[in-house]
């Protein structure tokens, strides 16, 4: 539903930049829509409700394009991001509209490879970490539950497996930042002052008025070595920016160390899990498990953070360097974007609210053995939500 | 004549067309529940939309997003100018959207999402009918962007398509539902469709009355030699058309009544087709002047055209799948 919404949105809010960027952004946004949300949405009825219909062979193949479906999307949205962030391929015509010079160039700019890693990457850990939490509270009320093992097992290893590749990512991903958007860096890392030996900071205040790092803890020549490999290096700071080109620090500061300490920990629990296998106590651990529960919802904490790290770092651009995120936004009256943007709120909290209460009483139902070749029906209800692998009845007695 | 902003501008006609199709008949669905009591007649009415409604509003987002990536002046300027009714509709649309996940998660709530699934077709429609009329009667443009004020959408004229729509929509769902269900619901859809085909027929008269009245170029369109024998066609069309409806709704096939609803919208969308060509934005925006750079018209026409006729191959297997009468035991519960 939000891919209507989004599609939209581009006008309504920001008809500047709808017009500006619009020869470029558009058809990379008009490929997803061809190539990856028909794909899903068509696919999706078979998935949901075709397992009678169609045959085990097809509905799998129906299952693999809805995946595909949701990977195409990536692509492309990642793609669209990562051309605002590091714009290549284009010339600027008479009506001051960005115009396609080379399409190969504008698809796959520079940071496009490490973003659309990153993203893929990150995308697969929150799922294994919300599996491995339901698996555990599965596991801390019977351990010897067959289903609940094996979720848990395999998002372990989900786990073990993807934080490594995922660190790896970040790093160059990291340096690919500094290299294209250098502004973004110092405010991640807090540097408000060019310096060669930089700190790696730990903790801190960002100030941008003052224009310094308040009760910061730092190790030093740490972050020069991490960006530049250098113990030396010299590193920018904000100030090597003028004032209207720089983001505001704490935003960018604070999210990247949220999204870096969820990853760290992340990193713990699969190293913890793996010890135990080795064990072979990795049903057994009870504060393993808690520790998964708790851990449960830490990839959508880590994404959240880490968008708001990339998109706030951004600014003042929306096309980096090129169109001010102020000048890109619709000669809307205030109020009625206040307006929508309120309504906006509402609704979505209200049905994410009942979202989440309806995917937490799914989750408390233990996972059954053979649930998969169950011939009734639907094992998936549409989009947002596992469906119940009975009839709803049996699995909420309460209502 | 044939240059990319031209076929763009058919390709779009076509999305949004099948988008006011398709989706058409699953708002109408929701539309109709609330002169629907029993909520096993509705259960009924949800699952024989269920497997598709979801493909159905992808044509909304090719619509919006395709108009994005080949006209980006005419979508710069459209969604500015109709902000009010298309937040509205999309903000319906969501929650329309939830209440489809959600309702046959809850007997406490049920009711709650059925209204949600009324209310949020029902205002969907409506918005999108009004949005429709507003640019029906045009929008002000100056240097690029939208130069009006933020209530223009707001006229008699606007209210009225809105009207139109939410009733047309109810006949398509009808008659979908004449042709999906047996027993208790297709008698009932039975006599929806004849109040909703009546509704409809006088929304279309009125509409297209209307019309070549609110601006000379509109009346000179329409009722110019050698543009008069067309206006005298379309509305033998549409009697033809209202013709089979009564027809199917009486003696059948089931599928008849559906084709026949289907076939006012597509003579009532060429119709306004006719009244806008050749503006993407009436009287101020053509189809050259807010194209994209041939470059962007291009690149986008190459992946078009592989990858739309296998959207129209899967599309149409899906709906093969599901054929047929709903099976009251199957769906989402």
């Amino acid at each position: 539903m939000s891919g209507i919404v989004m599609s939209y949105q581009f006008g309504t809010n920001w008809s500047t930049f709808a017009d500006k960027a619009g020869p470029i952004v558009g058809p990379l946004m008009g490929y997803e829509v061809l190539s990856a949300f028909f794909l899903e949405a068509g696919f999706l009825g078979i998935m949901l409700f075709g397992f009678n219909r169609v045959g085990p062979k097809l509905h799998l193949f129906a299952t693999a394009m809805v995946a595909f479906g949701t990977l195409f999307s990536t692509f492309w949205i990642l793609s669209v991001n990562s051309w605002m962030q590091t714009p290549a391929g284009f010339a600027i015509n008479d009506a001051g509209q960005f115009v396609p010079d080379d399409w190969w160039a504008i698809v796959f700019t520079p940071s496009f490879p490490y973003r659309l890693v990153h993203m893929v990457l990150a995308a697969y850990l929150t799922t294994a970490f919300v599996v491995g939490g339901v698996g555990a509270w599965h596991l801390l009320k019977n351990s010897r539950d067959r289903g609940a093992r094996i979720m848990f097992s395999m998002a372990m290893w989900m786990a073990i497996v993807v934080t490594r590749l995922q660190i790896v990512a970040g790093d160059l991903h990291g340096l690919n930042t500094l290299e294209h958007q250098p502004a973004k860096i110092a405010a991640m890392e807090g540097h408000y002052e060019t310096e060669s030996g930089a700190p790696l900071y730990l903790f801190g205040i960002p100030d941008d008025e003052a224009g310094e790092l308040h009760y910061s803890i730092g190790i030093p020549n740490l972050g020069s070595f991490i960006l530049t490999h250098d113990w030396d290096g010299a590193v920018k700071g904000l100030d090597a920016f003028p004032e209207d080109q720089r983001p505001p620090a704490a935003w960018v500061f604070w999210s990247f160390r949220i999204m870096v300490a969820f990853g760290l920990a992340m990193v713990g629990v699969g190293l913890w899990s793996l010890i135990q296998r080795r064990r072979r106590q990795l049903y057994d651990d009870t504060w393993l498990k808690r520790a998964a529960v708790a851990m449960a919802p830490s990839g959508f904490v880590a994404v959240l953070a880490g968008w708001v790290t990339t998109e706030v770092g951004r600014q003042p651009y929306t096309v980096y360097g090129l169109l001010t995120t102020a000048d890109s936004a619709s000669a809307v009256g205030a109020p009625a974007v206040a307006t929508s943007l309120v309504a906006f709120i509402l609704v979505y909290f209200t049905l994410f609210g009942a979202g989440t209460v309806y995917i937490l009483r799914l989750m408390a139902k233990p996972p059954e053995a053979g649930e998969s070749d169950r011939p009734e029906g639907p094992t998936r209800s549409a989009g947002l939500t596992p469906a119940a692998s009975v009839a709803p009845d049996k699995v909420f007695p309460a209502e | 004549m044939i240059d990319p902003a031209t076929i763009w501008a058919a390709l779009i006609a076509v999305a949004v067309l099948a988008y006011i199709l398709l989706d058409g008949f699953d708002l109408g669905i929701g539309i109709l529940y609330p002169l629907v009591k029993s909520e096993q007649d509705r259960d009924i009415m949800m699952n024989s939309v269920a497997p598709v409604w979801d493909g159905n509003e992808t044509w909304l987002i090719l619509g919006g997003g395709g108009l994005f990536a080949v006209f980006p002046l005419a979508y710069a300027t459209i969604l500015p100018a109709l902000y009010a009714p298309l937040t509205a509709m999309l903000l319906a649309l969501v929650f329309r959207g939830a209440a489809f996940e959600f309702r046959w998660r809850s007997k406490r709530h049920k009711h709650f999402w059925s209204a949600a699934f009324a209310g949020g077709s029902i205002l969907a429609a409506f918005a999108q009918g009004v949005a429709l009329g507003a640019l029906v009667q045009g929008i002000e443009v100056a240097n690029r962007s939208y130069a009006g004020g933020w209530f223009d959408w707001l006229t008699v004229f606007s209210v009225m398509t809105g009207c139109a729509l939410v009733v047309g929509d109810a006949l398509l769902g009808a008659t979908w539902m004449v042709m999906k269900t047996e027993g208790h619901p297709r008698q009932q859809a039975v006599r929806l469709a004849w109040v909703f085909g009546a509704l409809t027929l006088a929304a279309i008269g009125s509409v297209s009355l209307w019309t070549p009245l609110l601006n000379d170029a509109y009346l000179a369109r329409w009722f110019d030699w050698p543009n008069l024998v067309l206006s005298g066609v379309m509305p033998l069309l549409v009697l033809g058309c209202a013709a089979l409806l009564a027809r199917g709704l009486q003696r059948g096939p089931d599928a008849l009544p559906f084709l026949a609803a289907n076939g006012l919208f597509v003579l009532c969308y060429i119709g306004i087709g006719i009244s806008f060509y050749p503006y993407i934005v009436p009287h101020s925006v053509t189809i050259w002047n807010g194209a994209a750079p041939d470059s962007s018209l291009w690149f986008l026409l190459a992946g078009t055209a592989v990858l739309l006729p296998m959207i129209l191959g899967y599309t149409a297997y899906v709906y093969w799948v599901f054929r047929g009468k709903v099976d009251p035991n199957e769906g989402y519960h």
